[in-house]
């Protein structure tokens, strides 16, 4: 039974890996950026929706219609004047480029935030369950989270495919010089696609932070498992990152259950074996 | 209605246009050819925005668009079908027509008049794109830029990679582009297509103008020699 | 054209000063400046690996601190077993080269970005491995036996020259490498590797061994590390942060020549020393320092000083000697 628990967290698990990844998959996706800041951001909005929800007391579940879109707009920004123009130098330039932004994040916290843990108050929310069976539980907060990831998932999907914007920012992906001559704006649609990918990481990091404590330097770790799920799930699809979400979030649930301190290394056993034997992922879709 | 005057364009050392100028009324269908690395692409790609020139300037309408980025050009009634088709592979074919779709018109194209236009198109416009052959994706691309109303419109080498026949319908389907006061420049390798469409031809070499009129006028020993650079007798309306 | 040229002389000349210098450097100046060199050189030697990988193979690496992980480890585990840390210091570095040949063939699966975080994944689960072993100090570390019974100038003085010797050693290795056929195929590779390939250069081959050598190196740096800390720690032997250092000193300096590498760190560690007292900021300016050198100088301070005053001290590209063909 309790393999079967072990099981049913990783599911729900899955769905915040599933969160974390969507965004990165997004920016790889139309992009072709790896964001390793992507962590990075995540945690900081932790601390921005922690400082939102001390500073005027607004409750958990509200801070994300504040911190989202703000982080939106800082997605736009960062887009435009500097993964734009990394791009433009080569694309190993953003590699360089957003990992030397994810130090001076991490360290940046660190001065302004102390190296404390912290975590997002969930009252309620963190101890409520669902009693499946007396050995079954399914927490109020876990299942919250992992249905954010599928509405997350479903919204940017439909956008992708059903908005002109959303068309033109594919058209874009595949090819941006024939996407400029129809008259598509290619460095802005980056920036919308970007500003829905960092809204989406602010979600993941609030999620994250009232699932468990954080601290400035748990960024790398999120960035790991995001891009762990990405590829197991296979990249071009978001309902492949869903997908890679679960296996990897099953993986770690498993590995933890064997011993307690396997689980993360089970987590990159599995990823090392994806990547032996099924390199392009197990949902091989383009971004459609 | 569009003026290219005196464009300059250099890649490095090597200047692929010199100082080439030309113009367009409403209407019109100009066609320019000339050998392969004459820099007819390159004229066109820098009308449409995609090269900077060194010097010179393009005018739409009076307005002075040489600095607006591509995507404006688009919106000012300029539109480009580039060199290869360039459909985008993750898009259907309905979709690859809606990207280009810009101000509508009330007399304008819309999806279902490019239908019309081709009508293989309907029953396959959820299909991806790249299962078309190259004389459909041709036509895709054709309709994707007549979906932004454009006043005028550039064609870079329609004929590329698609056989005779094929071209020769396109071409055929011209006419009823023209209607709405339209003009076309159109680059192309296929001399006796280009002569045979173009009220107006200028023949490009290394980057030069070597020789401009209309299509009744020039014989084709004059054409041969502006098109291979050869001295020789010189043809009406040469230069 | 011309074969590379020749190093000036004026390089050979001022190389032997200055390794003279640091060979008598025990005999003149204190420890903690040794200590503090000591650090330098490992850092050097990191920074030329990853410049030989990223400038060179084209593969940039976020995972290289595996190597410096194996590379102290192996110097743990053989003095546990009675053998001089100074003798294993080559050991590790061997042992790295042959780590390295099975873990690239999982790698090199990968191109680009995913290479990138797939070295990293490799190195974290490394880090996890380790830990799992209590013999080897689990997570809190380990203390280096077998130096004990040195005197402690005169161990410092053989860490600081072992050091040294690793760090001209990896120099001079670099650039032999770089004029060795492997180093032309590794500049037509970068140029334009399906045009390499069509050739006839062994692409992968050429990386792989670059991959080799770059581990041997890391692998040798880590076993430094280990020698002058006296202690291995997992999580600072396998810490992400030695990537950190690495591609700022590769990038600020400029990556791609040799020449690079010495010139960011050298400005790294100026700026960790000045700026030691306020904690992490150090940090931030030198990884913004990176990113703006990034986007707007991607060859980096070294590439800006070298192409200003065609200066080239370790000169291992091809020239042309003609005179500029004009257009007709």
């Amino acid at each position: 039974m309790q393999w079967v628990n072990a099981l049913l967290q990783g599911v729900l698990l899955g769905g915040l890996y599933a969160l974390f990844a969507c965004g990165l998959s997004l920016l790889f996706g139309v992009m072709r950026v790896v964001n390793l800041a992507h962590g990075d951001f995540a945690v900081l909005a932790a601390y921005l929706a922690l400082a939102v929800i001390t500073g005027i007391h607004l409750p958990l579940l509200w801070s994300p219609l504040v911190v989202a879109p703000l982080f939106g707009v800082v997605g736009y920004g960062v887009q435009r004047f500097v993964l734009q123009r990394s791009l433009d130098v080569s694309p190993l330039t953003t590699l360089l480029v957003t990992f030397g932004l994810s130090i001076v994040l991490q360290n940046a916290m660190l001065e302004g935030f102390s190296a404390n843990s912290h975590s997002l108050p969930s009252g309620s929310l963190a101890s409520g369950a669902f009693r499946l069976t007396p050995q079954l539980a399914v927490g109020h907060a876990s299942l919250i989270v992992f249905g954010a990831a599928v509405v997350a998932i479903a919204v940017i999907q439909v956008f992708l495919s059903r908005t002109s914007t959303g068309r033109r920012i594919r058209a874009a992906a595949d090819d941006p010089e024939a996407a400029s001559l129809t008259g598509t704006n290619v460095r802005h649609v980056f920036g919308i696609a970007a500003a829905i990918a960092f809204a989406s990481v602010a979600l993941a990091g609030i999620a994250f932070g009232s699932y468990s404590s954080f601290d400035p330097g748990s960024g790398p770790q999120r960035l790991i498992f995001a891009f762990e799920a990405v590829v197991i799930g296979g990249v071009g699809s978001l309902w492949g990152t869903l997908l890679g979400g679960v296996i990897l979030g099953v993986a770690q649930a498993l590995g933890a259950q064997v011993d307690s301190g396997f689980g993360v290394l089970a987590g990159h056993l599995v990823f090392l074996a994806v990547l032996a034997l099924r390199p392009n992922g197990l949902i091989q879709a383009r971004l459609t | 209605m569009l003026e290219a005057v005196d464009l300059t364009v250099r890649h490095d050392q090597l200047e692929a246009l010199s100082g080439v100028s030309l113009s367009l009324s409403a209407g019109d269908t100009v066609a320019i050819i000339g050998a392969n690395g004459a820099g007819k692409s390159t004229l066109l790609r820098t009308i449409a925005g995609l090269h900077r020139p060194t010097a010179g300037r393009v005018r739409l309408d009076g307005t002075d668009i040489t600095d607006l980025p591509v995507h404006a050009r688009v919106a000012a009634g300029l539109a480009m079908v580039p060199e290869g088709r360039r459909l985008f592979a993750s898009l259907s074919l309905e979709e690859n027509l809606l990207v280009g779709a810009g101000r509508q018109r009330p007399d304008g194209w819309t999806v279902e008049r490019v239908f019309a236009l081709f009508p293989w198109m309907g029953e396959r416009r959820r299909q991806p794109t790249i299962h078309l052959s190259g004389g459909e994706q041709q036509a895709v691309a054709i309709g994707r830029a007549l979906l932004s109303n454009p006043r005028v419109l550039l064609l870079d080498e329609l004929s590329l990679g698609l056989a005779p026949a094929v071209v020769g319908r396109l071409y055929d389907a011209l006419p009823e582009l023209l209607g709405s006061g339209m003009s076309v420049l159109l680059v192309e390798q296929d001399v006796t297509q280009a002569l045979r469409v173009a009220s107006t031809v200028h023949c490009l070499l290394e980057g030069r103008i070597t020789l401009s009129g209309s299509p009744r006028d020039l014989t084709p020993a004059a054409v041969e020699a502006a098109y291979f650079g050869l001295a020789s007798r010189p043809g009406r309306g040469g230069s | 054209m011309a074969r590379s040229r020749r190093p000036p002389t004026v390089t050979a000349l001022l190389s032997t000063v200055v390794v003279l210098a640091l060979v008598s450097a025990p005999y003149v100046v204190y420890a903690d400046i040794t200590s503090l060199l000591v650090n330098l050189f490992i850092l050097l030697v990191l920074a030329t690996t990853w410049n030989l990988l990223a400038g060179y193979a084209g593969l940039i690496s976020v995972g290289q601190q595996a190597y410096v992980g194996i590379g102290a480890y192996t110097v743990l585990v053989l003095a546990q077993n009675g053998v001089s840390p100074y003798l294993a210091i080559p050991v590790a570095a061997a042992v790295c080269a042959a780590a390295a040949l099975p873990i690239s063939l999982l790698v090199f699966r990968l191109r680009n970005e995913y290479f990138a975080i797939g070295t990293w994944v490799v190195a974290e689960a490394l880090l996890l491995i380790a830990v799992r072993f209590p013999s080897l100090g689990g997570g809190t570390g380990a203390s280096l036996p077998g130096l004990s019974g040195f005197d402690p100038a005169l161990r410092q003085a053989f860490t600081y020259w072992a050091a040294l010797a690793v760090v001209v050693a990896t120099l001079v290795g670099a650039y032999l490498l770089l004029r060795s056929r492997v180093g032309l195929d590794l500049t037509a590779i970068r140029d334009d590797e399906v045009g390499a390939a069509s050739v006839g250069v062994r692409v992968s081959r050429a990386k792989r061994i670059v991959y080799l050598a770059a581990a041997a190196g890391g692998g040798a740096a880590g076993a430094l590390l280990a020698v002058s800390q006296l202690n291995v720690l997992a999580g600072n032997v396998f810490s992400v942060q030695w990537s950190a250092y690495m591609i700022f000193v590769a990038v600020i300096g400029g990556v791609g020549t040799i020449e690079g590498p010495i010139l960011g760190t050298a400005i790294f560690f100026t700026l960790q020393h000045t700026l030691a007292q306020n904690g992490a900021w150090y940090l931030i300016l030198v990884g913004g320092i990176a990113v703006v050198v990034a986007m707007y100088a991607p060859r980096g301070l070294w590439g800006l000083v070298a192409d200003r005053f065609d200066l080239r001290l370790f000169p291992v590209g091809y020239y042309l000697h003609d005179e500029r063909v004009e257009p007709p």
